[in-house]
This record gives structure tokens, sequence and C-alpha cells, in this order.
């Protein structure tokens, strides 16, 4: 195995042009359990945390960029206004040990359906940064993923950074785990409201092949939302939310949990969080008035 | 923690630093916490071999040919065995030698060992594993508990004459062993089925209320983090030394030399760092395949189990499947009580019929009941090998029986701790197997303290009541309060301490006395396996306590000195520890014998104006009369040495018959009893534990901070056991090998716990103690289950409860 270790971000891309089928390496949290139990043997390894550009973050015009290398401890204290959602979620992500290594490159890198940053990702619009020697593109987190663990970055690209839009409204984050700390997502959702776009994102992991929103169940919001008045959804209302969130799902039954026990949670989780957006947003809206 | 103090035997307030009932520091303390200890993964030899094991990837096959000869062309592989290979002994094992040491004609579980690879890197050994070819003819999995242990028509995992029938355990088919327990009115009509159903139906007719109801639990492992590990060094003389994390190292010995075809000197042992066992560590892993590797290459020999591979490399906690009737009359007194429960064994028996023997005998639990019917079973199936862990077979009754005690309770329209309180034993009653409970029991007042604790305050008067931290669920922020239900529960539970059923499992120790730099120095030398309950620092205190000598070393235990049993139902600090004791009052006794020899001892005193303290030999009316340095003289300029070598028997155990299952089986008794409280999340059925308080006699505390060190842990694993610890085994293969998907309880799954300590001394055991490492493992688990169940009204049959049992969805 040949291992690569790049210093800056052109080396990196030339090193992955000259070894499209070459892992990049972060954090290794996937990439050494994979490597550690013989389930993937790659060619050669690019290391990527010499890269400077990939552990940066800071503003992009009305986004945030976070650089694919940041680690999720570093979202946790610095990005909990400007990303609520991904700081929640990044919050959850297994132990301190693993958080001060692992990034959200990572997680996309990987694209389990139950990674835990792909949620906030599809519910917040935000927009991944790829880029090779044949240059940088930017994709839409709800046009990256395609299939199981397929996404469309292109062999010879790596992912350099992830645009957050500036939060408009309240962001919720969930996730289900069988313990209290340290855990692997059964299911998990997230919500964001754009108060300025009177729009609605989800974002549902663990539930499906790949990450998925609820394009239904977000229409369906943004329609019935008291947008002007803030009053709070009534009960049908956010029951029709939940089984509208629900339905999307095609889980299956694996060691981690039955597919009819992702469906029901998905419906709580999305129920509870749009209660939590009402009240957060309306208080938002009181506190504008 | 608070302590109650109740007569005792012997007084502890030892005048000597660090001796019985202080709490000093682990001697492997600070290495252990900084990372610098050793552990048996460790260790290293400059030209050592690495040592693989290429398993079964079926649960149930014949072996058709193995063909290695790719795997040994592979360059930097220095050997290459399969069972043609062992030198010995093909079989081995705990209680019945069932178990090949490497597979032939047929693998009965998937992971089992089929050959071993020694090469210069574990890389080139992986890749030689891959090259060995094996022919498979696959067989269906033999994977139903219940069918292997009733019906008779069920294929076979072990070919009728392989193996050595053992009559008085009804061992036939695939049952290990079956043990009935037949008291009262079940005990003039055993055996025959049509008068036994009479008599429960003439039973169930007197009683006022009747619970039945079926339960399980699930298989537990017992995660410990030090893998399997262990390195192989051969010696000059022909023989092996091996280096390896145990738990026994004398059954060790005792199951190798037959296999390795060496006389039992020829095989040495010293006790690695232990990494955890909790039972997990009682068999054989690599020990007889690292010998077997550095016997044929003449080099050392390493081997280490992955994570996986630990999984199927050790055996777990024996699943359960249990069939519980209880009858009561309307004011709770309990009429009757059967039970049928199954373990399951798996492909070899390990533990089993030691699991069947507690059981059977503790089936029913600390209750009085006149009239009882047991029947219980340990089977062969093709699923993974079960064997000891922490309150075996005491465990999986006790989810049942307290289960069935809050089912009784409610239906009665009682408390449920009024119904136990009501039917509780005490110091005379006798378990169903007529054994009398010879020591005190106060099992009414320790379930009246338990509910007398403090509560924890109410979540409306937390701190902060939207900290997620202190919610189901945690900061994955599932919820902010909504759906969150109380619950409180109560469980208790009673374990046999020691070895049962007639074992000798005696423990030896060699105490020495010197005089080193003007110093009296004391080295204790046991094989006693510190698996990290702490005997290291006990048998010190026990020695400083003796002797009053400060300056005491622990020898690392070897096979130099006798057998100290096995560190496992929660013996050590019984056999070991009054195995130390003895030796030093046989030194004690020798040094008085010196002095007197000396003239240093005026003629009319006798021993019992004699003591050791301070270094010095006291008499109680004279005061001082020498020093031990003075008496003794500096052992490099030819002073005297003071060496003894004592060994420990508990009084003896009795088998339980065969029919009636009575006699006295067991050496002593443990209880604990907890309340649980829990937040539950109804819709998403998640739990927080809020509170897991305990109350447990001890007989006598020797060390307060490591007491208090066990009880939290098998308080925890217990909390493991209720709401997320589960082998999950599907056709006989293991779903959720891995941390990962194997979960056992973070800090934030942890609650506080309150402890309440009692000491009412054993008068049979030194200084009056109970082993205490296992009795909270029982009580933990049901109270839990019982506290998630008030909160949910949910009938909560499987341990450990699960999400969607909460929320009712079928699995």
């Amino acid at each position: 195995m040949e291992f690569l270790s790049p210093s800056t971000l052109e080396e990196a891309l030339e090193a992955k042009s000259a070894h499209p089928d070459g892992v990049p390496i972060m954090g290794g949290t996937d990439v050494m359990v994979e490597l550690n139990f013989d389930k993937r043997r790659p060619s050669t390894l690019i290391d990527l945390a010499r890269v400077p550009e990939l552990g940066e973050w800071g503003t992009d015009g009305d986004h945030t960029r976070l650089g694919a290398g940041v680690p999720y401890t570093k979202i946790v204290e610095h990005l909990s206004r400007s990303a609520p959602a991904l700081a929640k979620a990044s919050r959850t992500v297994a132990s301190p040990q693993i958080r001060n290594r692992g990034s959200v490159g990572g997680n996309l890198g990987g694209a389990s359906p139950a990674g835990d940053a792909h949620p906030p990702l599809l519910a917040t619009d935000a927009v991944i940064e790829l880029a090779s020697v044949r240059g940088r593109r930017r994709v839409p987190a709800r046009e990256f993923y395609l299939s199981l663990r397929t996404t469309a970055r292109q062999d010879d690209e790596l992912i350099t950074a992830v645009l957050l839009p500036e939060p408009k409204g309240p962001q919720q984050f969930a996730k289900i785990g069988t313990r209290n700390a340290m855990v692997i997502s059964v299911a998990a959702f997230s919500l964001a409201l754009d108060a300025e776009k009177r729009t609605v994102g989800t974002g549902l992991g663990s539930v499906a092949p790949t990450p998925i929103r609820a394009e239904e169940a977000e229409e369906f919001l943004a329609a019935e939302f008291d947008w002007e008045g803030a009053t709070l959804p009534s009960e049908s209302l956010v029951r029709r939310f939940g089984e509208l969130v629900a339905s999307v799902t095609r889980p299956i039954d694996d060691q981690r949990g039955t597919a009819q026990y992702r469906t029901h949670s998905m419906a709580v989780m999305a129920r509870r969080a749009l209660t939590w957006s009402a009240t957060e947003y309306r208080k938002g809206v009181t506190r504008c008035a | 923690m608070a302590t109650t103090t109740a007569p005792t035997v012997t007084d502890l307030s030892s005048t000597t630093r660090d001796g019985l009932g202080s709490s000093p520091r682990r001697p492997d303390g600070t290495l252990k916490v900084t990372g610098e200890f050793a552990y048996s993964s460790d260790m290293w030899m400059e030209d050592m071999l690495w040592g693989m094991t290429l398993r079964s990837p079926h649960p149930h096959a014949r072996i058709l040919g193995i063909d290695i000869t790719e795997a040994l062309k592979v360059p930097g592989v220095e050997t290459v065995l399969t069972h043609e290979d062992v030198p010995g002994a093909k079989r081995y094992g705990l209680e019945y030698k069932d178990q090949p040491v490497l597979a032939f004609g047929k693998v009965r579980y998937k992971g089992e060992p089929v050959a071993l690879v020694a090469a210069d890197h574990p890389e080139t050994a992986r890749r030689a594993l891959e090259r060995i070819k094996v022919d498979y003819e696959v067989l269906p999995p033999v994977s139903d508990s219940r069918r292997a242990a009733l019906d008779p028509e069920y294929p076979l995992v072990h070919e009728e004459g392989t193996l050595k029938i053992h009559e008085e355990y009804h061992q036939s088919g695939n049952r290990v062993r079956y043990q009935p327990i037949r008291t009262g009115g079940f005990r003039d009509v055993a055996g025959e089925k049509e008068r036994e159903r009479e008599v429960l139906d003439a039973l169930r007719a007197r009683a006022d209320a009747v619970v039945e109801t079926e339960y399980e639990v699930g298989m537990q492992d017992q995660a410990f983090l030090g893998p399997e590990s262990g390195l192989a060094v051969p010696e000059e003389d022909g023989g092996v030394h091996l280096y390896v994390a145990t738990q026994w190292l004398h059954s060790d010995l005792w199951q190798i030399v037959p296999c390795l075809g060496l006389p039992e000197d020829k095989v040495r042992m010293t006790m690695a760092g232990v990494g955890g066992a909790f039972g997990g560590r009682e068999d054989l892993s690599m020990q007889i395949h690292g010998a077997m590797l550095a016997l044929r290459t003449g080099k050392p020999v390493k081997i280490v189990y992955n994570r996986e591979e630990s999984f199927y490399g050790h055996v777990h906690r024996h699943p359960a499947k249990m069939r519980f009737e209880h009858g009561a009359k309307a004011d709770g007194t309990l009429l009757y009580a059967t039970l049928e429960i199954i373990v399951d064994g798996g492909a070899y028996a390990s533990a089993t019929p030691a699991v069947v023997g507690v059981a059977s005998s503790l089936g029913i639990g600390p209750y009085e009941v006149p009239h009882v019917l047991v029947d219980a079973y340990g089977v062969y199936t093709t699923n993974p090998p079960c064997g000891a862990m922490r309150g075996f077979g005491a465990v999986q009754a006790c989810f049942g029986y307290e289960s069935q005690m809050d089912k009784l309770a409610e239906k009665l329209g009682m408390h449920p701790v009024d119904l136990r309180i009501k039917n509780a034993m005490s110091q005379g009653s006798r378990i169903i197997t007529g054994q009398e409970l010879h020591s005190p029991l106060p099992m009414a007042d320790m379930l009246q303290r338990a509910r007398d604790l403090p509560m924890p305050v109410d979540r409306s008067e937390l701190p902060d009541p939207s900290d997620l931290r202190t919610l189901p669920g945690g900061v994955a922020g599932t919820t902010h309060g909504e759906g969150v239900v109380r619950g409180v529960g109560y469980g208790v539970g009673l374990k046999n301490l020691c070895f049962s059923e007639g074992f000798d499992d005696y423990s030896t120790a060699r105490v020495r006395l010197e005089i080193v730099a003007g110093e009296p120095n004391v080295l204790v030398h046991t094989a006693a396996a510190e698996v990290g309950q702490g005997l290291v620092t006990v048998k010190g205190q026990i020695a400083r306590t003796e002797l009053g000598v400060e300056n005491v070393a622990i020898n690392p235990s070897d096979t130099r000195v006798g057998s100290a049993g096995s560190s496992s139902a929660s013996r050590q600090s019984y056999m070991t520890g009054g195995a130390v004791k003895m030796a030093c009052e046989a030194v004690r006794a020798s040094v008085f014998a010196i002095a007197r020899e000396r003239g240093v001892v005026p003629a009319d005193r006798d021993d019992a104006d004699l003591s050791l303290a301070g270094g010095k030999l006291v008499s109680a009316a004279d005061g001082v009369l020498t020093s031990l340095a003075d008496l003794l003289g500096e052992s490099a300029s030819g002073g005297t040495v003071v060496e003894e070598t004592r060994e420990h028997h508990h009084r003896p155990t009795e088998m339980i018959d065969p029919v009636l299952g009575q006699g006295s089986s067991h050496t002593q008794f443990g209880m604990c009893v907890h309340r649980a409280v829990v937040d539950v999340d109804v819709e998403l059925g998640l739990v927080k534990v809020v509170a897991l308080d305990a109350v447990q006699d001890v007989g006598k505390v020797l060390h307060p901070q490591q007491l208090a060190g066990q009880i939290q842990g098998a308080s925890t694993q217990g909390l493991g056991l209720a709401l997320m610890e589960e082998i999950q085994v599907k056709d006989s293969e293991i779903r959720n090998p891995s941390f990962t998907d194997y979960l056992i309880p973070t800090i934030l799954d942890t609650p506080p716990m309150r402890i309440e300590v009692l000491e009412h001394p054993d008068p049979h055991a030194p200084y009056g103690l109970r082993g205490a490492g296992e009795p909270p493992t029982l009580s933990s688990t049901p109270a839990i289950v019982a506290a998630v169940r008030d909160a949910t009204g949910r009938a909560l049959t499987h341990a450990p409860v699960r999400p969607e049992d909460i929320v009712g969805i079928d699995l």
C-alpha cells in the first residue's frame, strides 16, 4: 500500500488525479476501521491532515465556508450560531476522542446513510465543494447523494469544503440511539425553517439507502405554517407533518433496530422538531415585533 | 457510602497503616490510569513470531478436507498446524472434555478454530490464513434451545458415542445437564408427569392469585476491554512457558498439559496483565494454540485476538428461556412456584453443568415457597458457546422470579416491597434444595432500607431541567421532556458464593518474612488472578494486619505455588484472602516459637499474650519484647527467613441429587437489593436511569473504596443487561460482533448510586466476609426493568428491554 502525504491542496489534487482509486484519509474514523477489519485494502492512502485549507473555516458571502477536515469538536465550539443544526449533530458524533479527529468531509466521503452530518446538510440546503486538477465545482447537498454509499463526487475529486447558508430560522437535529451517548444513529432527523424564503428543509438519516429529504412534508409545512402570525401549529398539523416525514422512509431491519421502529421514531422526531421550531420561531417573531 | 455496622467477629481496626478496613491505593492503579500497565497484549520478544487462528465461517458443517499447501508457501510463514498436529489429547474443557483443540470431523459454531499459522508478521500470517483451503459440507444449524432440550428428534450437535456421558446430570441427546427439583406436594410424585399435574391443579385451586409468564434473557457478553492474548516461549528442557491473562492458572495448566502431551512440570505459567475477565477468561482461548506453535517452531509466539475475533474467542452468558408460574394467597403468602428454565450452552459445555446447578437451586430466589417444581436444562446447540459470566445461572433466574413478584404484587394490589417482605427468607430458612441459610440474611430489613432511601429529585426540581444530559436520549436531543414518564422498581437476588456442588476449590498462599536493610519485609505469593477486582490490594492488607509489618510486596502470580482456584464466584477474598490469613498466622506462630527458642519471651507468657505490631514482637503484659529486625537478623547476612505455605479449604459441599434436587450444595450466600428510578421516553422507547441505589450485606468491609467499585461495577453490568447488552444471534450467527453494535453503558447511561452496606458477619468465613462482586449484577437488572414497566405499563418479558418493546412493536 502506498501512503501519500501532500502538504498543499495542489499536491493533494495531483495525488488524487494520479491515483483516482486512492482513499483520502483525515481523522480515519471510518477508513481505519475498514483497514483494521480488512474490509478494504486500497492501493493508495492519501493523508490530507497536512493540507492547511481543509482545516479552516470562515465566512464566504452569506455562507459559512467549512473546510472538509475541520473536526466536529471545532464545529460544536465555533459554529453553533452560524450552523445550529450541524453543530447539534456534531455534538452527537461518537465520543470526544473521535469528535477531535472526525470531520464532515469524512462523513461525506464515506456517505454512510447513518452519517450524522447528512441530515443537517440536506435540511439547511448546504453546498458541497469538490475540487480536482480540472478545477472546483459546487454541488448542492440535495443532489450529492446518489445511491448507497455513492455520491456525485468524481474519482479524481476531493471534497474540500461545505458551504453552510446563514440560518434564517430555527434549526433542529435529533438522533435515536439505544444508549445515551456514543452511538451510531438508528434514525436521525433534521429540520430547518427559512423565514425569509418561507421554505422548510428536512433531512432524514438511517432510513433509506442514502440520506433523504421528505419533500412532500416540506411543501406541506411551508404552505400551512403561520409565517406571519407565528401561531403554534395545531395538533393535527403536527401529526400530519410527522406522517408525511415518516411516509418517505424505506428502512431495513438490522442489528440496530427494526424498520418499523425506524419509521415510527421518524414520525415522533418530526413532530417534536416542528413543535420546538414553532416555539422558537414564535419567540423570534415576538422579539422582533 | 453510608455504612451500618452490626456485631463483628473480628476487630479489623488495624494499627498498621494500609491494613484491613482502610482503602490503600492499588499497587497497579497508577500504571493503569496512566496507560503504562503492561497488559497481556503488550508483551514482546525480539525474535517472536505471530500466531493467528483460522476460524470456521459456518456454524455447523462437516470438514471434508483441509489443504495447507499454499499457506506454507507464503514467505515468512514458519508453520501451519491442524488437528493432526495436536500432540496429545484432542479435546479439552472446563467441566467436560468436549471441545476440540482444533476442529476435526465437524465444526459446531461459527468462529471455531480450525487451523493455526505462525509467521514473522501478523499480515503475513493473515495472508497465509486466506490460503488454507477447507472443504466444508454445510449442515443446517441446530439453533433452537427449547427443541434441543425437549425434542428427542432434534438433530444432535455431538454425534452419539463421541462424548463421555455424565449420567448424574441426566446427560442425553443435546442435554448437557437436566436438573429437577421437587419439594412439598411435588416431592412424593416426582417424575410422574400426570400426578405432578394433579398436584399443580390442586395448588392452583387453592391459590387466590396465579401468575404465569414466559421470560427471556439475551446472550450477554463480558465485554472486557483487553482481548484474548498471550505469549508462549519454548524452553530448553522441551517445555513451554506461557504468559497469559486468565482467571485460574492451574485450571488452564491442567487442561493444557494433556493436549500438549507433556508432563505437568514442563509447562510453566505466569499471569500476564489481565484487561478484565467477568468469567470470560475461565475457558482457554489461545493457550494451547500458542504453546503448539512455540513448541513446533522453537520460537516465542504471540497471539492477540482483534475485537471481532474476541467475540468468537470466548464464551458468553447463557441466554435463557424461562416459564414461571407462581400461586399466592390473598394476603400475598406464596403457595407454590414452578419453573422451566432452558439455558443455551452453545456448541461446547464449558461451565454449563454448573450454570444449571445454580439456575435450578436458586431458581425461585430468596422466597419461602412450600411447594416447588423446577426443571432446569442446559443444552448443546450450534450457537456461540456460553459459559461463565458474573452471577451465572442466578442472573437469568433472578430476572424471572423478580418479574413474577412484581406481577403478583400488582395482581394482589400490594406494594412490590411488601409482597417480597411477606415471603422473605432469613437466617435458618431453607432454600428449595433443603439447604439451610446458616448465617444472617436480613432480607426484610434490606428491602425496607431500599424503600426508605431518599428519592432522587423530581425532574422539575433539577437545576436545569432542559439540560439534555438529564433526559432519555441525552445530547442526541430526541426529547426536551415530551413523552417522559418516571418509574420506580425493585429487585433482590440471592447468589451462591465460592464454588458449589462438592467442588473443593481450595487456595494456596505462601508468605515469607525476612529482614532487608534493617526492616521487616513480607512477600505474599499466590497463583490468584488479579482481574481488576483488587485482590492484589487485599492480600497486602491482610498481611499488614496479621503481621504488623508495613512493607508488604506481592509476588507475581504463577504456578510455582499451589492453586488459588478461580477468580470467579466472588470467591477470592474468601478463599485466597483466607489462605493468606492462614499463612500469616503460621508465620506469626513460627516467629513466636523462634522468640521462645531464643529466650526473648518470658516463660509464663503464652501465645495469646503475644502479637506482632509496628515491626516488633509485643507482649500484652510486658510491652515490646524485641524488634523483628533484632530477632531474625538481616536476611542477606544469614538471618532467619520465616516462610510458610498454607492451603485454605471452605466447608465441604455436596451435589444435589438428580431426582429431587436436594442437598447442601453451596458454600455461602450473598444478597443485594436494588431500587431503580428511571425516566422513560414512552413514545421513542428510550430510557435514562436516574438512580440505581443498592443495599448489600457484605459480612465485613475489607477495603471500602474497592467494595464500592465492585457494587457500582456489578450494578452497571446489570444495567447493561436491562437496557442494551445482547449478542444478537440469528440462525446461530452473531449479528453484532463489535463494540459499535454491542452496546455497553457509558458514563452518561450510568446514574449516581447510593450504596448502603451492611455487615452481618458469616461465622464460617475469614473475618466474617461475604463475596461482594456478583450479587448486585443479579438485582440491578430486574429493578431497572420493573421501573421501566412502572413507567410504561408494558409487560417487558425480555432482557434487555429494546426500544421496540417499549413502544409496542413486535420483534
